[in-house]
């Protein structure tokens, strides 16, 4: 009777997990008993076990790293250029009126529909990944940008200029901070669309890779390591969003929304 | 008050220095920079609306003149020639006697909403410019206005008249020598409004800049010019000095005698 609040209190905290905890034993039960079967499902525990090996072998960090590698490479040309791209076309209409209707073009063009030209283009090797994860994340980045920097209030850009400031100043410490929430918000669109086009490219054309690993153990019927390198993904993509989330927080904290302490500090 | 019996639709001609009887002005160093500012034939043309129309006006150095004008008659337009954001159609700005040409470094603009970035701490905003010993520079000008202890603080925590004094405190830091104010404290409650008042009344004594307050408040313009003039169609229609001394309080017989006279001619 003493504990009866504070059991209260942790059943609350647990209540959310009760549910996916279930299911994951229920999981357990039905593939070890045989309702489901191996080639189907395998078993929690047998993806624990896979973990496992894969990481004692070298495998499973030799192939995440070879992914992340291309992520980066490619977020960092196509993010980079389409950055370029918003802000050029941003801030000069001669640039938007000779370049905007040809980006539009491309980008109503699915960028995997281009993999089998790709794969002709540069093979399987590294190049053709990087290269469509850098087409996937050029769009968000520039349509977010040039929204972004287009739509910084006037008024500051003005108020910039009657206090002294040269276009360069105006562009560094108005146009570009302004812009910037909006940037942000094309970078975690930039980042979904590349763990996406990297899972279709590593399965479709790849020697090695999370999606090479999966595809491969397909062949094999190693459903555990299929169902690993699902969730390998998966974890990626949390992490992702939780870089940028506080890359937000860093960039955005004069924001209201974003507001942790009263003080700027400092 | 002896020239506001002078007839309307007359060009009252005001060539003494601003007179303040009661308050010896504290002068400071930077005091005496206010120059003479003369506006020209003014024209100005949106489409066929002519929204200025040969406006002429000539401002002695140190004067605080107020322009009162219902909306619409071309007050703010006025303003951005003279700071040099617009370019008339017809006629011409002269500082010093010196004609306008662009931008000027001289001329500061109070704008109606602050202006603040959002993205710069309060310190940050003040020294927008960030001229050499601009943080010295702007502390002192924050201590000018009272909000020395919200330096670090983001605008977006501030009230809407803290907002307004951080603004003003942007352009005491540059010691403009003509201080332009867009109907300033136009959205903000009479309470602050008030403090403003004081605040500006006594900054003006201070440094001496020459003054042109925009205002739809005639009260607000008896209450701080040397003189007021109003616009209407375009151009100065009737132009009176305020001799009344200062301090000026707002109950005075004489204060409510002009601004009821001012108020026939708006």
């Amino acid at each position: 009777m003493k504990h009866r609040w504070a059991d209260r209190l942790s059943l609350e905290r647990l209540a959310p997990w009760l549910v996916p905890l279930g299911l994951v034993v229920l999981w357990e039960v039905a593939a070890r008993s045989g309702w489901i079967e191996q080639r189907v499902l395998p078993a929690p525990t047998q993806v624990a076990v896979a973990f496992w090996d894969t990481v004692s072998s070298g495998m499973l960090f030799h192939h995440v790293g070879i992914s992340f590698q291309r992520a980066v490479l490619g977020l960092l040309a196509g993010g980079g250029l389409g950055f370029v791209l918003g802000v050029l076309n941003g801030t000069s209409r001669h640039a938007e009126l000779l370049l905007d209707s040809a980006l539009q073009m491309f980008r109503n063009v699915p960028h995997l529909a281009v993999i089998p030209m790709v794969i002709l283009w540069f093979g399987i090797d590294e190049t053709a990944k990087v290269f469509l994860v850098a087409i996937g994340t050029l769009f968000p980045v520039y349509l977010n940008t040039f929204h972004g920097i287009r739509t910084v209030d006037h008024g500051l850009i003005e108020m910039a200029r009657v206090n002294g400031l040269g276009p360069a100043a105006v562009f560094w410490r108005v146009v570009l901070p302004g812009a910037m929430p909006s940037v942000l918000v094309g970078l975690r669109y930039a980042l979904g669309i590349m763990w996406l086009t990297l899972i279709v490219a590593e399965t479709i054309a790849a020697s090695s890779g999370i999606g090479y690993m999966t595809m491969n153990a397909r062949e094999f019927l190693q459903t555990d390591v299929v169902v690993l390198g699902i969730l390998v993904y998966a974890l990626l993509g949390k992490a992702a969003d939780v870089v940028t989330k506080s890359l937000e927080h860093r960039m955005l904290a004069w924001h209201p929304a974003y507001h942790s302490a009263r003080s700027a500090g400092g | 008050m002896g020239n506001s019996t002078s007839p309307a639709l007359k060009r009252v001609e005001v060539t003494q220095e601003p007179v303040s009887s009661d308050v010896a002005p504290v002068v400071d160093a930077d005091a005496a920079l206010g120059r003479p500012l003369s506006l020209d034939g003014l024209h100005v043309a949106f489409g066929e609306r002519k929204v200025l129309n040969g406006l002429t006006l000539d401002i002695p150095a140190r004067q605080f003149v107020a322009v009162v004008g219902r909306s619409g008659v071309g007050k703010s337009t006025l303003m951005r020639l003279i700071v040099g954001l617009d370019i008339p159609g017809a006629g011409e700005v002269r500082i010093d006697g010196v004609p306008v040409n662009g931008l000027q470094p001289s001329v500061r603009l109070l704008f109606q909403d602050a202006r603040l970035l959002p993205w710069q701490t309060v310190l940050n905003n003040v020294g927008i410019a960030r001229r050499p010993g601009w943080r010295e520079a702007s502390l002192a000008a924050l201590g000018d206005v009272g909000l020395v202890d919200r330096q670090s603080d983001w605008p977006a925590v501030l009230s809407g008249g803290q907002r307004q004094r951080v603004a003003l405190a942007r352009v005491l830091v540059s010691h403009p020598s003509i201080l332009l104010l867009d109907e300033p404290f136009g959205a903000l409650d009479a309470l602050t409004r008030s403090d403003m008042h004081a605040l500006l009344e006594r900054l003006w004594l201070q440094h001496g800049f020459t003054t042109l307050l925009i205002t739809h408040d005639v009260s607000e313009a008896v209450l701080l010019a040397d003189r007021v003039v109003v616009i209407r169609d375009g151009q100065i229609t009737y132009d009176v000095p305020i001799t009344i001394p200062r301090p000026r309080r707002r109950s005075d017989a004489a204060i409510v005698a002009l601004q009821s006279k001012i108020l026939e001619q708006v």
